[in-house]
């Protein structure tokens, strides 16, 4: 009841300057739509090269990294002199060794959401006189198509045979291309043991990606084993997804320990392309910040002509009862609204930027554009273009609550 | 007649100006107003009448001396204390209106009672109406402010100070923007509100007739009372 009259005050002087209201408003609508924008493509970027990444790569994977030998009397100190010796890779085979206790124990952490393993063989594809490098990727075929959703990414055949068949085989579209091989096709490939199958191609898959559909092929995990002449017990990684893709670092050297394996995160594996994402991130934030703190300005300025126009009201206002807070509490009001408005308004136009972008096709591996609508982006604009229009309010209130009425009656 | 409560009083009020110099504007002023007065306040430009009354107003605190209003002493208060204060015991008058252009006169009246939250916003309404009427302006209630004459406004303005039945009323030159007939119209209104309903009005003014015909005159010269009585002629001395 007591506040209304600031309530209304503050409106009244709000509706008589409707058009200074709307001005800047809308640069607070400029602002907040912008940074949903930028911020929105930001996150849609991110989604789709984070779907590119965990098409082919797993959150955590564990593998044998390559041993140097070491000399045969370590330094103790800098000083110390020491054998000389020509370091060299010395690993002898890529396996892990007893890896389904390793798997066992993996899957037993209750962070983990998923594990397979999987034999990585280089290899190359024949057809006649043609000729491919590539990756043979031996796996449980049902545990791979959960962890990497190869099944969406299937344009003929089926991933079925896999399951049990040691002489079926499913390739990138580029491969079945080069070598002009179809579905039920037969495709030789040999292994850098010296092993040659003849497989059936039972299915081909496009992931857009280049590298990805000219170079894999998934096959039987038994299968694999077959190219390297090894026997069942031959796993050269442990694939493994967690709940939160984020939290890969942490829960990496959480389960280093348990193996004397590598365990690598895959933002170590792609630290390049999530900085170009950090940097893009960075930019597109200090963008919009730069167009809010601009709006934020011209809220400023209009509450500070309002305030120079209206001493004379503010100081009939100061002697008829009202204290300095009431005073602040009407042009940080009038701020507020035009906040509001702003705000409203920005969050509306940014929404249909992101309707109307995200049906946009734009081709390549992403289809459309990747834009998506994202709570958390509206919800921090909003938060951010109301604290700004409330400091740029308040500022020239505490200038209004210090006019001193007495200075303006004996003027 | 006249009542003897004294309802505002003032402890050796001295005031500085410091710009350009140092400057003794109010020296030692102590007086007592009492309920139902109307007391004028006179003296030659610059002898500091003007910002006597605005140091009686609460809104300029920086003053020596001791003010009490009401038996209680206001010196010293915070700005927001002394903004409560004003809001509830004092009304003002100015020379301009000083009323608000975007609002209605009705409003103008309404928004320092709706401020002091007393009543609720019917009753301010009702309150308002009241006042307008007996100024004579339940006819232009709801026109803007800025539609009316400049006795009109004055009159609207006097309605403003009039709504939360402050015991005091300070007026800063209330006729000095107004022809006479408009000037003895807002004479007559001061002089009923002191009869009737008991309020003190002190009135800086620089019109002689003004001051003659009020209760009774404070004469300031150099910041010093020259003479609290009644030497501008009338023959009521009253002591």
């Amino acid at each position: 009841m007591r506040s209304n009259i600031n309530v209304e005050i503050a409106l009244t002087h709000i509706f008589t300057r409707k058009r200074q209201t709307l001005v800047a408003a809308l640069g607070v609508t400029m602002g907040i739509a912008m940074y949903i924008f930028s911020n929105s493509l930001m996150k849609g970027f991110g989604r789709f090269s984070r779907t590119e990444i965990f098409k082919v790569t797993p959150h955590l994977r564990i593998y044998k990294d390559d041993e140097i030998s070491k000399p045969l009397v370590q330094a103790t100190s800098p000083r110390q002199v020491v054998i000389i010796h020509n370091p060299k890779i010395t690993t002898l085979s890529r396996t892990i060794i007893n890896p389904y206790a390793l798997l066992a124990e993996v899957k037993k952490q209750d962070y983990i959401s998923s594990a397979a393993p999987q034999v990585n063989v280089d290899v190359f594809y024949q057809n006649g006189k043609s000729q491919l490098k590539g990756v043979a990727n031996g796996v449980n075929i049902a545990e791979a198509d959960a962890m990497f959703n190869i099944q969406k990414t299937m344009v003929a055949g089926s991933l079925n045979p896999l399951s049990n068949s040691l002489s079926s085989v499913v390739v990138g579209s580029r491969i079945a291309n080069k070598l002009n091989l179809g579905l039920n096709d037969n495709l030789t490939i040999v292994s850098s043991a010296g092993v040659v199958k003849i497989m059936k191609i039972v299915g081909i898959f496009s992931t857009k990606n280049k590298t990805t559909d000219e170079s894999k092929v998934y096959l039987h995990i038994a299968a694999a084993q077959q190219l390297v002449k090894e026997g069942p017990t031959y796993i050269t990684d442990i694939y493994a997804n967690i709940k939160n893709p984020d939290e890969a670092l942490a829960y990496s050297q959480q389960l280093q320990p348990i193996t004397t394996y590598k365990v690598e995160d895959w933002k170590t594996s792609y630290a390049d392309i999530l900085a170009g994402d950090l940097i893009r991130q960075i930019m597109s934030t200090s963008v919009s910040m730069a167009i809010l703190l601009v709006a934020a300005f011209g809220i400023y300025n209009i509450l500070n002509m309002t305030i120079t126009q209206k001493l004379d009201d503010i100081a009939i206002l100061k002697a008829t009862g009202f204290a300095g807070r009431d005073i602040i509490r009407i042009f940080v009001l009038e701020a507020l609204i035009m906040g509001i408005i702003g705000t409203t308004l920005g969050l509306i136009i940014g929404a249909i930027c992101i309707q109307v972008l995200s049906g946009v096709y734009v081709g390549g591996p992403a289809d459309y554009f990747p834009i998506y609508f994202d709570p958390s982006v509206f919800i921090t604009s909003t938060v951010f273009g109301l604290l700004i229009t409330i400091g740029a309010g308040y500022l020239p209130a505490y200038r209004a609550a210090r006019v001193d009425p007495v200075a303006i009656f004996r003027k | 007649m006249k009542n003897q409560t004294v309802i505002l009083r003032t402890q050796s009020i001295g005031k500085y100006f410091y710009e350009p110099i140092r400057f003794k504007v109010l020296d030692d002023v102590s007086f007592e107003a009492y309920a139902g007065e109307f007391l004028t306040l006179v003296g030659k430009s610059g002898s500091g009448k003007s910002t006597l009354l605005y140091c009686l107003s609460t809104m300029d605190t920086a003053y020596e001396g001791e003010l009490f209003i009401e038996g209680q002493k206001v010196t010293g208060k915070k700005t927001d204390e002394l903004a409560a204060i004003r809001g509830k015991s004092i009304g003002f008058v100015f020379q301009f209106h000083y009323l608000l252009p975007e609002f209605s006169c009705l409003k103008n009246v309404m928004i320092p009672a709706l401020k002091l939250g007393k009543y609720s916003h019917r009753e301010v309404e009702e309150r308002a109406y009241q006042k307008l009427d007996m100024l004579g302006l339940k006819e232009q209630a709801l026109k803007p402010a800025s539609k009316l004459s400049g006795g009109q406004q004055q009159r609207v303005s006097i309605a403003r100070a009039l709504i939360n039945d402050p015991k005091i009323i300070l007026c800063d030159e209330p006729t000095g923007n107004l022809d006479s007939k408009n000037a003895q119209n807002v004479f007559d209104i001061f002089k009923q509100l002191c009869a009737e309903m008991g309020q003190t009005i002190i009135a800086v003014t620089h019109d002689n007739d003004f001051a003659k015909n009020s209760d009774r005159t404070i004469e300031l010269a150099d910041g010093k009372i020259i003479s609290q009585d009644k030497e501008f002629g009338s023959s009521d001395i009253s002591s």
